[in-house]
């Protein structure tokens, strides 16, 4: 039940944007964000509405497949929609009882819609054609700086990744005790709030065992293999950007002084 | 010397009451004394709480020594600074698969040891190419672990061992949680790299089965090595070994109690095919 | 009959591409005081089977019955079924919580909404049938060895008063001595309390000792079903499918190819034991 969630999962096939430096994409989501957030004119969306469909034909993901995950975001699309378009003050289109709605309204709410559609695509693309070792290690290495200010950058990259690799593994232990429990008369869906987190408890203290017992494991597992933290670590996948990481650089600048050039201009 | 050599080793678990501040000591092991030939394959018996468990996490400084020492091909791992090398020599598997691997991909939990001691890159690659082959796990070099069954976690597991170029596997009941299949699939592996590599083999387990191609057997008991040879002059001391709460296979057991209601057969019976030729010999 | 099972099928993820038969048309009729071993490799189905005994997951295709009555009739509760088919899960003591041994062991009929005496009553009678005393009453449940954990999570589950005990590998992991005590516990249930139950296990030589009926499981398939002797006669079959009979079974398949004619039914020590030297007093004498 739990195992189904698929939103931004890592989509395996090859493509120019699997093969992208994990930092290129980084900075690469981070400029499409931002330059979306300052857009208010059509040019600007045209611009990123290009940018993101380029991307996904690069990814070779199934359009179908990033649809689907906009479905998560369907419920909160709606709402923002129809609040803007009710709820803005200014010449009315048509009126149903206290329920007005404008044209002010409706092209706030136009593009707060093409706003959110981008930016969800745009970032599911990011996690589709990169897999979490690799963002966590493009993080690793684009935060690099903030080492100098004592921020132990390498230890949470490291922590990131196993909890990535532990997720599944307690996600399912949460199945088999609950379900253990249940055969034992436990009962996690009826009654109030109350008595549902009462309820919770007999799930809860043998999960945290286990994941307690699972991390002295791993620390001694990790300690047999000489892991003594980042210094002196070689890398087996180090980064390395390639001329298509340069050329995608070159693509964002020109991208970006588009955007400006709308931005200021129009 | 051989690759590991204890000396009067001793280990206490102390644990502290607060309420009463007094310590509770658990003597895990008492006064063990061994010595390990290079290239050998040694199995070391017990039942839980013999102390076997205790005395494999002292062979790579994962425990230090109450009393007595550990020499690891020569190094004492009571030495601070030969501790890394210490762990180098002498690798270490664990019981539960799930909780030695730490990379997303199977060939990137090959290459956490080799990243650690910071081997170049290149030879990073040279080693876990040629550690997946090994244990025939190259096919899988791609998969997420949490996908492999558990025989074949555990062979990435000696697989991430292995590319650390070790002298010595110490493995920790590898197939206690294993069911027959993946069990056989360690152990297959485990003696595979015995034979070809040169590798020394120190394997914890309570399965006889797996240990009857050992050249060693030692059984520990209450912290102590109490039986210490060849698998079939062990094995021939059924009785004994049932006092110290262990089984023998089968056929062992077959032959021990014909032989006991007065037939004639050799002792150290271990495999059908010794059954069924001494049998065939009288019958 | 205790429970039956018509024609049951689990498809996982039904619809999509990873669609799955976990059980294939499985009918099987257990039988009230029944010792049932359930035997199949990891993957086999028979953890899916058995959390369908009571319920916990949902047959796709076919009907379970308990006592006459289907499990899926509108109303009928599987809360009550659950107090019935006691499960014990594999590494049951990783499901224990509470602050005591005899609290945790109170948890099954606590949800029961039994009486406050009667809740203590089981959980103490609970706690005899394993053999655990009044000095572990009061103890952490995290403190004890594994084998004692173990019996306080199966006296967890009997203090619901099944009538039906499911085990799923009750002895994994635990030492020669841990799994012995163990299984003969089981067996006392069954002898003494009278408790149908149904050992799941991937160890033949343990389920050939005790079971009297063996229910061999493949690829969400029920392939084998009889007496311990009728399904170790397919030897050779069971290997295919990636188990094994018990070592003497071979011992003895091998002892008459080269000859010597002892009963190839043989499954125990015991038994070949005492064929051979049958065989041997016949020659000497």
């Amino acid at each position: 039940m739990l195992r189904e969630i698929t939103l931004g999962q890592y989509y395996p096939v090859d493509s120019l944007l699997h093969r992208l430096d994990p930092r290129t994409k980084l900075f690469g989501t981070l400029v499409y964000i931002v330059t979306l957030f300052f857009a208010d004119h059509v040019l600007a969306y045209a611009a990123a509405g290009v940018f993101l469909v380029l991307a996904i034909r690069l990814s070779h993901v199934p359009v179908k497949f990033m649809v689907r995950g906009l479905k998560a975001i369907v419920f909160l699309l709606l709402i923002s929609v129809s609040f803007n378009l009710f709820l803005t003050p200014g010449t009315p289109i048509f009126q149903i009882g206290f329920l007005k709605m404008t044209w002010e309204g409706l092209v706030i709410a136009v593009s707060m819609a093409v706003r959110l559609v981008l930016l969800v695509l745009g970032s599911t693309l990011l996690t589709l054609t990169t897999t979490p070792n690799q963002l966590t290690d493009g993080l690793e290495r684009s935060l690099g700086f903030l080492r100098k200010i004592k921020v132990p950058v390498h230890e949470v990259a490291m922590m990131m990744s196993i909890a990535l690799r532990f997720i599944p593994i307690l996600i399912e232990e949460t199945d088999k005790i609950m379900k253990a429990q249940m055969a034992r008369g436990a009962d996690f869906e009826s009654g109030g709030l109350i008595k549902k987190a009462k309820a919770m408890v007999p799930l809860l203290v043998p999960l945290f065992i286990s994941a307690f017992r699972r991390a002295t494991d791993l620390a001694m597992a990790m300690e047999a293999r000489c892991y003594r933290g980042g210094e002196g670590r070689t890398k087996m996948k180090p980064l390395r950007y390639e001329r298509r990481d340069r050329l995608t650089y070159l693509f964002y600048l020109a991208y970006l002084v588009f955007s400006l050039f709308v931005k200021i201009a129009l | 010397m051989g690759i590991i050599k204890t000396v009067n080793l001793i280990f206490d678990y102390i644990r502290h009451d607060d309420e009463t501040n007094t310590d509770e000591i658990n003597h895990a092991l008492r006064d063990v004394s061994l010595e390990i030939e290079e290239g050998s394959f040694v199995a070391i018996l017990g039942h839980n709480g013999s102390g076997k468990s205790t005395f494999a996490k002292l062979m790579n400084g994962i425990l230090l020594p109450t009393e007595g020492t550990v020499f690891v091909s020569g190094m004492n791992t009571n030495d601070e600074n030969l501790l890394w090398d210490v762990r180098k020599t002498a690798g270490m598997v664990f019981q539960n698969p799930d909780n030695q691997i730490i990379g997303n991909v199977v060939e990137e939990d090959v290459g956490f040891g080799p990243e650690n001691i910071g081997v170049p890159t290149e030879e990073i690659w040279e080693r876990v190419d040629r550690s997946l082959k090994e244990v025939g796990m190259t096919a899988y070099r791609l998969q997420s672990p949490n996908k492999l069954s558990g025989g074949q976690k555990q062979r990435v597991a000696i697989a991430g061992v292995m590319a650390m170029r070790p002298r010595c596997i110490v493995l920790d009941e590898p197939t206690a949680m294993l069911d027959p299949n993946g069990r056989k699939e360690v152990i297959r592996t485990v003696r595979e790299l015995n034979k070809q590599e040169g590798i020394t083999v120190l394997l914890i387990t309570h399965y006889m089965e797996e240990v009857i191609d050992a050249d060693r057997v030692v059984v520990m008991d209450d912290g102590r090595v109490v039986m210490d040879g060849t698998p079939k002059a062990v094995f021939s001391q059924v009785e004994e070994l049932k006092k110290y709460r262990l089984d023998v296979p089968q056929v062992t057991e077959l032959a021990y109690e014909l032989k006991k209601a007065g037939m004639p057969l050799p002792d150290g019976i271990l495999t059908i095919g010794d059954l069924t030729d001494s049998l065939a010999a009288i019958l | 009959m205790a429970i039956e099972l018509k024609n049951v099928n689990h498809i996982y993820g039904q619809g999509t591409i990873f669609e799955q038969y976990a059980l294939k048309n499985v009918d099987l009729t257990i039988d009230d005081g029944e010792f049932i071993g359930l035997i199949g490799h990891t993957g086999s189905g028979k953890s899916t089977l058995i959390q369908h005994l009571n319920g916990l997951l949902k047959a796709t295709e076919g009907d379970i019955l308990y006592n006459g009555e289907s499990i899926y009739r509108e109303g009928y509760s599987l809360r009550d079924l659950r107090s019935h088919v006691g499960l014990v899960f594999q590494y049951p003591e990783h499901q224990l919580f509470e602050v005591d041994v005899f609290t945790d062991v109170c948890f099954g009929p606590k949800n029961l909404n039994l009486p406050d005496e009667e809740i203590k009553k089981r959980a103490a009678e609970a706690l005899s049938m394993v053999g655990l005393d009044e000095s572990f009453y009061k103890q952490s449940p995290f403190e004890l060895s594994g084998g004692q954990k173990r019996r306080v999570a199966i006296a967890g589950v009997l203090a619901m008063k099944p009538e039906v005990l499911v085990l799923d590998e009750p002895t994994a992991g635990l030492d020669p001595r841990g799994r012995d005590e163990i299984l003969g516990l089981v067996s006392d249930l069954h002898e003494k309390q009278g408790l149908t139950v149904v050992l799941v296990s991937h160890s033949m030589e343990d389920v050939a000792r005790y079971v009297s009926r063996l229910v061999v499981m493949n690829h969400g398939e029920k392939v084998f079903d009889g007496t311990p002797r009728e399904v170790f006669r397919h030897y050779r079959e069971l290997e295919k499918i990636g188990l094994a009979a018990p070592q003497i079974t071979y011992a003895v398949h091998a002892l008459r190819e080269r000859g010597i004619a002892v009963d190839e039914d043989i499954m125990t020590v015991e038994e070949a034991r005492d064929a051979l030297l049958a065989l041997w007093k016949e020659k000497t004498c």
